[in-house]
C-alpha cells in the first residue's frame, strides 16, 4: 500500500486542530459567575412531562406563562421534555453551556446536577427574592442538593407514595382496615391473593421504582445506602433486609402477580384500576388511576406501613418526591428567571398548578386549599411532612438508583423464573452493585 | 482495478501539497491540457466528504478519545478541559476483570459477541435460503419478496416497539400463541427480563436483519449465468449439489463483504436493546453498546464511558482488519 | 438426478432446468413459514392499531372487539405529530439529497483517478462504521455548539446540524457503494465523453451519473432510511421544534398508562414512506446493490 506520509500527515493535522479548537473552547462559555441579562425580554423554560401527555402539559401551562407575560412583559418559550430525553438533554445542555434559562429537574436529581456547577444556587440573597426559605415545607428544601451547600433548585410539585388500595376488594376479602405494619400487608395481601387476583401490584422491572422503594425500606430497617461520608453502603444488613422485603412480595409471598417483574409501563396502576390488584404502592396516582377508568370513591389511600408501630426515622413512610425547579447558570435573562421562578412559587401558581397535577404545594401557604384536602392528599401530605425522607443527596444518587434498582429487578426476575430469593442472593447483588460504584 | 490510466490524471508532483514522493508514473495517455486542474479535480470532488467526515466522524471521535483519558466525570462536564488527567486510569479499570466493572464489560462483551454470531449467521442463512428459493419465478413472487422486505424498511424504532408489544409476558401475541392457544409451557415465559431476553433479542434482530441479507444474496444470485446450472444439471446434479457447487462458491466475495458488514452492524447496534429493554438492559442481553450507554450516560462517567468505547473500536478495528486479511479481498488491491 | 430427467422426458413442455417437485414442496414450505415470521408482527401492528383501548391493554386478543379508526384520528392530537413527521421529512430528505451529491462526487474521484491519499481515503472511510455511535454523541454535540457559538449561527438544536450528522453517517457506506457501482462502468464512456470535449465533470453528469441511476437510487433509499430511523442521536439534538418521529413516537407512553393502539398506528404513519419508497424502488436497489456488492 502506497501511502503518503505527507497525506497522512495532514489529515492528521486537521482532525488534531479541529480537536484543539474543541478543547480550547472547552465544553462551553464556563461562567462561574452569575448569569447575565443580555436578553431580558425572552426566558426558555424546559417543563417535565407531568401531566398525562405532553400536550396536556402545554394545555396546563400555557394560560400561566401567558399570565406572566402579561404580569412582567417577558415572553416565555415553553418545551415540554418527555422523561425518557430529559436528563440528556439537560446533560447536553450542561456540557456545552447553552440550554434553557429555567427548568424543572426531578428533584432526585439535584446533587447531581448540583456537583455540575451548571445550576445557580439559592442563596440567601436568591432566596429572599422570591420570598425566603421559610415559605418551604423543610421537607422538601431537604431534596434541593447536598446538605452543606445552598439548595441547587427550588421544588414547586411535591409528592409522596401512598398505599392505595381497592375498597370493594378489602370489603369482600373480610379487612376492615388498610394495614399499618408491613406484616399486616402480607397478611392482607394472602388474603386477596387467589382467583387470578393478587393481593399487591408491584412495578419490578423499573429500576426508579425500585430504588426508591429499596430507599423507603431501607430507611425503616434503619439503613442508608450511603454511609455519612457520602460512601456508598449497598449490603448493609438492613439494606439486604428492605430489598429482600420488597422482593419478597413476589417472591416468598407470592401476593404480586409473576408478571409483575416485567412492569416498566405503569402497567401496575392498570392492574390496579381494573381490580385485578388490591394494593398499589404509588406517588399521588390519582389521575393516573382515574385515566386508567377507576373512580375515586373506589379506592381508599393510606400511608405505607412501617415494620412495627414506631417514629423517628425507622418511621419513614415515603421519600420526598417532587419536582424542582432551576435556573442555569449560564442564562442570558438572570432577572426574569428569577421573576419566572418567584411567579412559579407564588401562592396563586402554586395553587393552580398543584392542583391541576394531582400534587402537593411545597409552598406552606398554599397548601390550604380544597383542592389539596382530597382524600388521597390528605393523607399524602401528613406523611410529606412528618414521615418523609429525602434520597440520599449525594453526587452519586443516579449511579445508586441505577444499580440498586438494576439488582432488584435482577432479583425480580429471578423469582419469577422460580428462583429462590435468599438473604443471601440479595447480598450478593447488591454487593456487586456496590462495587460497581467504585470508579 | 485502476491499472488502465484514469483520464487526464497529471503527474503527482504537480498537484496539491508537498512534491515527489514515490516514483512517477508514466502516463500511456494525455488527452487534455490544462493538467493541473485536474490534478486538483479529485481533491476537491472529495473535499466535501472529506471535510464532513473529519468534522462529524474523526473528530468527535478524537474528543472521544481524548474524554477517555481523563476523570470525566459530572463535576467536570461543564469545563471538560479541566478534568484531571488519568491516564490509563479508565482502561485499567475497564479491562482488570477481577474487579467488578471490569467483569461486567468482559461479560457484556462476550454476550454481544455470542448475539453478533448468531444473529448474523441466522440472518444469513435465512437470507440465502429465500434468495435461492426465490429465484425461480413463481406466481406471488413479487408480493412475497415486497413481504420480506418490509420488516428491513420499517424504521426501526417502529419495528422493535411493535416486538416490544407482542413479547410482553402477559398482553403480548407471542405468550398467547404459544401458551394461550398452543400450550407449549404450562407458565408464561418472560422475553424482556430473565434470560429469554437473549432469544427475544436474536429474534429481533433477524427479523430486521435478514431481509438486507436476502436483497443483497439475490442480487448477487441473479449474476451467476443461468448456462452454470443447466450444464450441471444435465451433467446430472441435484439441487444441492448445484447449490454447493456453483451457487456458493460463486457468492463468496458477495458473502464475505456482506457478513463483515452485518457483523459491524450488529455489533454496535444500540437501538434494537435500547428500544426493546430501555436503559437497564437485563444481565443476559446486555450489549455492549447499552452497557456503554450505562456507563456514560446513565451513570455520568463519561470517562469511563469513552475508555469502553475505544476498546470496543479497538476490537472492532483488529476484527475487521483480521477479516479483510483473512478473507484476502479489498478494495485496497484497486 | 433421473427424477427430473424422467420428468423432463415423460412431459418434454416441462423445461430441463425445472425445479423437481421436491424442491417446490421444500420451498412452499419454507417460504410460507418464513413469510408468516415476516408477517405476522406486521399483522398484529395493523389490527392493534384499529383496536379500543382496552383490547390492547389486557390480554392478547387477535380480532378485536370492535374495529375503530379513532387511534388513526387521536395520534395526531396526542402528540403533535404532523410536525414530527414534516421535520423527519425534511431532515432525511436533505441529508439523502446532499449524500447522494457528496458521495458521487468522492466516489467518482476514486474509481476514476488514482491520487495520493486514496487508500487512504478509503480505509478511513471503512473504519467509520466500526465507531460506536456512543463514543462520539457528546463531543459531536460540543462540536455543533462550539462552532455555533464561534460563528455566530444557532446550530445546535437545528435541523442543520442533524441534516449535516445524518448525511455523514450515510456517506461512508454510500461511497463505497457507489465506487463499486461506477467501477462496474466501463471508463470507455468517460473517455468517449471527453474527446466529445466535455471536462471530466461534464463526463460525470451526462455519462457516468446517467449509467449508475440504479446505484445512485439504491444509495439514496439507504440514506433515506437511515436518517428516517436514527434514534440517539436524535434525542439530544433535537428540541421542541425540531423534533423527529423517532422521538417523537415516545410521547404515546406516559406516567398513567401506554396507548398501545395509538402507538401502533402513529408506527404504521411512520412507516409508510420508507415502506412505500423501498417497496417502490426495490429493483433500483437490486441492480444497484448488485454492482457494488459483487465488485
Amino acid at each position: 500500500m502506497r501511502r503518503s506520509p505527507a497525506r497522512t500527515a495532514v489529515t492528521v493535522t486537521l482532525a488534531a486542530a479541529l480537536t484543539a479548537v474543541t478543547a480550547a473552547c472547552g465544553g462551553g462559555s464556563s461562567t462561574d459567575g452569575e448569569g447575565s441579562n443580555d436578553k431580558p425580554k425572552e426566558l426558555t423554560y424546559w417543563a417535565s412531562n407531568q401531566g398525562t401527555s405532553i400536550a396536556d402539559d402545554k394545555q396546563k401551562l400555557t394560560p400561566e406563562l401567558k399570565r406572566f407575560e402579561k404580569k412582567t412583559g417577558i415572553k416565555v418559550k415553553l418545551e415540554v421534555i418527555p422523561w425518557d430525553s430529559l436528563l440528556d438533554r439537560i446533560l447536553a445542555a450542561t456540557s456545552s453551556g447553552q440550554g434553557p434559562d429555567v427548568l424543572n429537574i426531578g428533584n432526585t436529581w439535584s446533587s447531581s446536577l448540583q456537583a455540575t456547577g451548571a445550576l445557580l444556587p439559592w442563596d440567601d440573597e436568591h432566596m429572599a427574592k422570591i420570598g425566603g426559605a421559610k415559605r418551604f415545607t423543610p421537607s422538601a428544601l431537604a431534596a434541593t442538593g447536598a446538605r452543606d451547600k445552598d439548595p441547587a433548585a427550588v421544588p414547586i410539585y411535591s409528592l409522596a407514595y401512598g398505599l392505595y388500595y381497592n375498597k370493594k376488594m378489602f370489603k369482600d376479602a373480610g379487612i376492615d382496615e388498610p394495614p399499618a405494619t408491613w406484616d399486616e400487608l402480607v397478611k392482607d395481601g394472602k388474603k386477596l391473593t387467589g382467583g387470578g387476583k393478587y393481593g399487591i401490584a408491584v412495578e419490578g422491572g423499573d429500576p426508579v421504582e425500585n430504588s426508591h422503594h429499596a430507599f423507603i425500606l431501607g430507611k425503616q430497617h434503619g439503613a442508608d445506602f450511603f454511609d455519612a461520608s457520602g460512601k456508598p453502603d449497598f449490603d448493609s444488613p438492613g439494606a439486604v433486609k428492605a430489598v429482600k422485603q420488597y422482593v419478597d412480595l413476589l417472591a416468598g409471598n407470592k401476593i404480586a402477580a409473576p408478571g409483575n417483574a416485567e412492569y416498566a409501563k405503569r402497567e401496575t396502576i392498570r392492574d390496579f384500576a381494573t381490580g385485578k390488584a388490591a394494593m398499589l404502592l404509588w406517588q399521588a396516582a390519582a389521575t393516573s388511576i382515574k385515566s386508567n377508568g377507576m373512580k375515586q370513591s373506589e379506592y381508599g389511600v393510606a400511608p405505607l406501613p412501617v415494620q412495627a408501630p414506631g417514629s423517628g426515622e425507622k418511621g419513614t413512610r415515603s421519600m420526598v418526591a417532587g419536582i424542582n425547579m432551576a435556573v442555569f447558570k449560564n442564562t442570558d435573562n438572570i432577572d426574569g428567571a428569577m421573576e419566572f421562578v418567584k411567579f412559579m412559587t407564588s401562592d396563586e401558581e402554586q395553587r393552580t398548578l398543584n392542583a391541576a397535577y394531582g400534587s402537593i404545594p411545597p409552598v406552606k401557604a398554599a397548601q390550604n386549599d380544597e383542592a389539596f384536602d382530597t382524600a388521597d392528599l390528605k393523607v399524602l401530605r401528613e406523611v410529606l411532612t412528618t414521615s418523609s425522607a429525602p434520597l440520599p443527596q449525594v453526587p452519586d444518587e443516579s449511579k445508586f438508583e441505577t444499580l440498586v434498582g438494576t439488582a432488584t429487578k435482577e432479583l425480580f426476575a429471578d423469582a419469577a423464573a422460580g428462583r429462590k430469593v435468599t438473604t443471601d442472593s440479595v447480598q450478593k447483588e447488591l454487593s456487586a452493585a456496590q462495587q460497581q460504584m467504585r470508579k | 482495478m485502476t491499472t488502465l490510466s484514469p483520464p487526464g490524471t497529471s503527474r503527482p508532483a504537480d498537484a496539491k501539497g508537498p512534491a515527489g514522493d514515490g516514483p512517477e508514473r508514466p502516463r500511456r495517455r494525455r488527452i487534455l491540457p490544462d493538467r493541473l486542474r485536474r490534478a486538483g479535480l479529485p481533491y476537491l470532488l472529495l473535499l466535501p466528504a472529506l471535510i464532513l467526515e473529519v468534522l462529524i466522524h474523526l473528530a468527535p471521535m478524537a474528543v472521544g478519545v481524548v474524554m477517555s483519558f481523563k476523570e470525566l466525570t459530572q463535576q467536570y462536564i461543564r469545563n471538560w478541559d479541566q478534568a484531571p488527567w488519568i491516564g490509563a486510569g479508565n482502561f485499567r479499570i475497564a479491562v482488570d476483570v477481577n474487579a467488578p466493572v471490569g467483569e461486567a464489560l468482559l461479560h457484556s462483551f462476550l454476550i454481544t459477541c455470542a448475539f453478533t454470531v448468531l444473529a448474523v449467521s441466522l440472518a444469513w442463512l435465512l437470507g440465502v435460503t429465500a434468495a435461492i428459493l426465490m429465484q425461480e419465478s413463481f406466481r406471488g413472487r413479487g408480493l412475497l419478496r415486497a413481504l420480506f422486505l418490509t420488516p428491513y424498511a420499517l424504521p426501526v424504532y417502529t419495528a422493535v416497539i411493535t416486538w416490544s408489544f407482542l413479547l410482553q409476558r402477559d398482553g403480548g401475541m407471542v405468550n398467547h400463541v404459544i401458551h394461550d392457544q398452543l400450550g407449549l409451557t404450562d407458565s408464561e415465559p418472560f422475553w424482556l427480563i430473565g434470560d429469554n431476553s437473549f432469544i427475544a433479542l436474536v429474534v429481533v434482530s433477524v427479523w430486521r436483519t435478514w431481509p438486507f441479507a436476502f436483497l443483497i444474496l439475490m442480487a448477487a444470485l441473479q449474476n451467476i449465468p443461468r448456462e452454470l446450472y443447466e450444464a450441471a444439471q444435465v451433467d446430472g446434479a441435484g439441487i444441492r449439489q448445484q447449490i454447493r457447487r456453483i451457487t456458493l462458491p460463486s457468492l463468496r466475495p458477495v458473502n464475505q463483504v456482506l457478513v463483515l458488514v452485518l457483523f459491524l452492524w450488529t455489533f454496535n447496534d444500540f437501538n434494537v436493546p435500547y428500544i426493546l429493554f430501555g436503559k437497564s438492559a437485563p444481565e443476559a442481553a446486555d450489549l455492549i453498546s447499552i452497557h456503554i450507554y450505562q456507563s456514560s450516560f446513565v451513570t455520568w462517567d463519561f470517562g469511563s464511558g469513552s475508555a469502553m468505547s475505544v476498546l470496543l473500536l479497538v476490537f472492532l478495528l483488529v476484527v475487521t482488519c483480521g477479516y479483510l486479511l483473512a478473507t484476502g479481498r479489498g478494495r485496497k488491491s484497486r | 438426478m433421473t427424477a427430473s430427467a424422467k420428468a423432463a422426458a415423460a412431459s418434454p413442455a416441462v423445461s430441463p432446468t425445472a425445479p423437481p417437485r421436491s424442491f417446490i414442496w421444500t420451498r412452499r414450505i419454507v417460504l410460507t413459514l418464513l413469510a408468516l415470521f415476516a408477517a405476522t408482527p406486521l399483522l398484529v401492528m395493523l389490527s392493534s392499531s384499529l383496536k379500543p383501548l382496552q383490547d390492547v391493554s389486557d390480554r392478547f386478543r387477535w380480532i378485536p372487539t370492535q374495529v375503530t379508526i379513532s387511534p388513526y384520528l387521536d395520534i395526531w392530537s396526542t402528540v403533535p405529530l404532523a410536525d414530527y413527521f414534516l421535520n423527519s421529512l425534511i431532515v432525511a430528505g436533505a441529508a439523502t439529497g446532499c449524500s447522494v451529491v457528496i458521495a458521487t462526487f468522492a466516489a467518482y474521484a476514486v474509481s476514476r483517478y488514482r491520487f495520493r491519499g486514496k487508500r487512504l481515503f478509503t480505509v478511513t472511510i471503512l473504519s467509520t462504521q466500526m465507531f460506536p455511535g456512543i463514543l462520539f454523541l457528546l463531543p459531536l454535540f460540543l462540536i455543533f455548539v462550539n462552532l455555533g457559538n464561534a460563528t455566530g449561527i444557532a446550530i445546535y438544536g437545528s435541523r442543520g446540524a442533524l441534516i449535516v450528522t445524518y448525511l455523514t453517517f450515510t456517506l461512508p457506506f454510500s461511497v463505497w457503494m457507489l465506487i463499486g457501482y461506477f467501477d462496474s462502468i466501463p471508463r470507455d464512456l468517460d473517455e468517449a465523453a471527453l474527446t466529445d470535449g466535455c471536462g471530466p465533470l461534464g463526463a460525470l453528469f451526462r455519462v457516468v451519473v446517467p449509467a449508475a441511476v440504479p446505484g445512485i437510487v439504491a444509495v439514496a433509499v439507504y440514506s433515506f432510511m437511515t436518517a428516517w430511523g436514527e434514534v440517539l442521536f436524535a434525542s439530544v439534538m433535537t428540541n421542541e421544534a425540531t423534533r423527529t418521529l423517532a422521538i417523537g413516537l415516545q410521547g404515546y407512553a406516559n406516567q398513567s398508562q401506554v396507548y398501545w393502539n395509538q402507538v401502533m398506528a402513529a408506527s404504521l404513519v411512520a412507516s409508510v414512506p420508507v415502506v412505500a419508497g423501498f417497496l417502490l424502488l426495490q429493483r433500483y436497489l437490486v441492480t444497484g446493490l448488485t454492482a457494488g456488492a459483487v465488485k
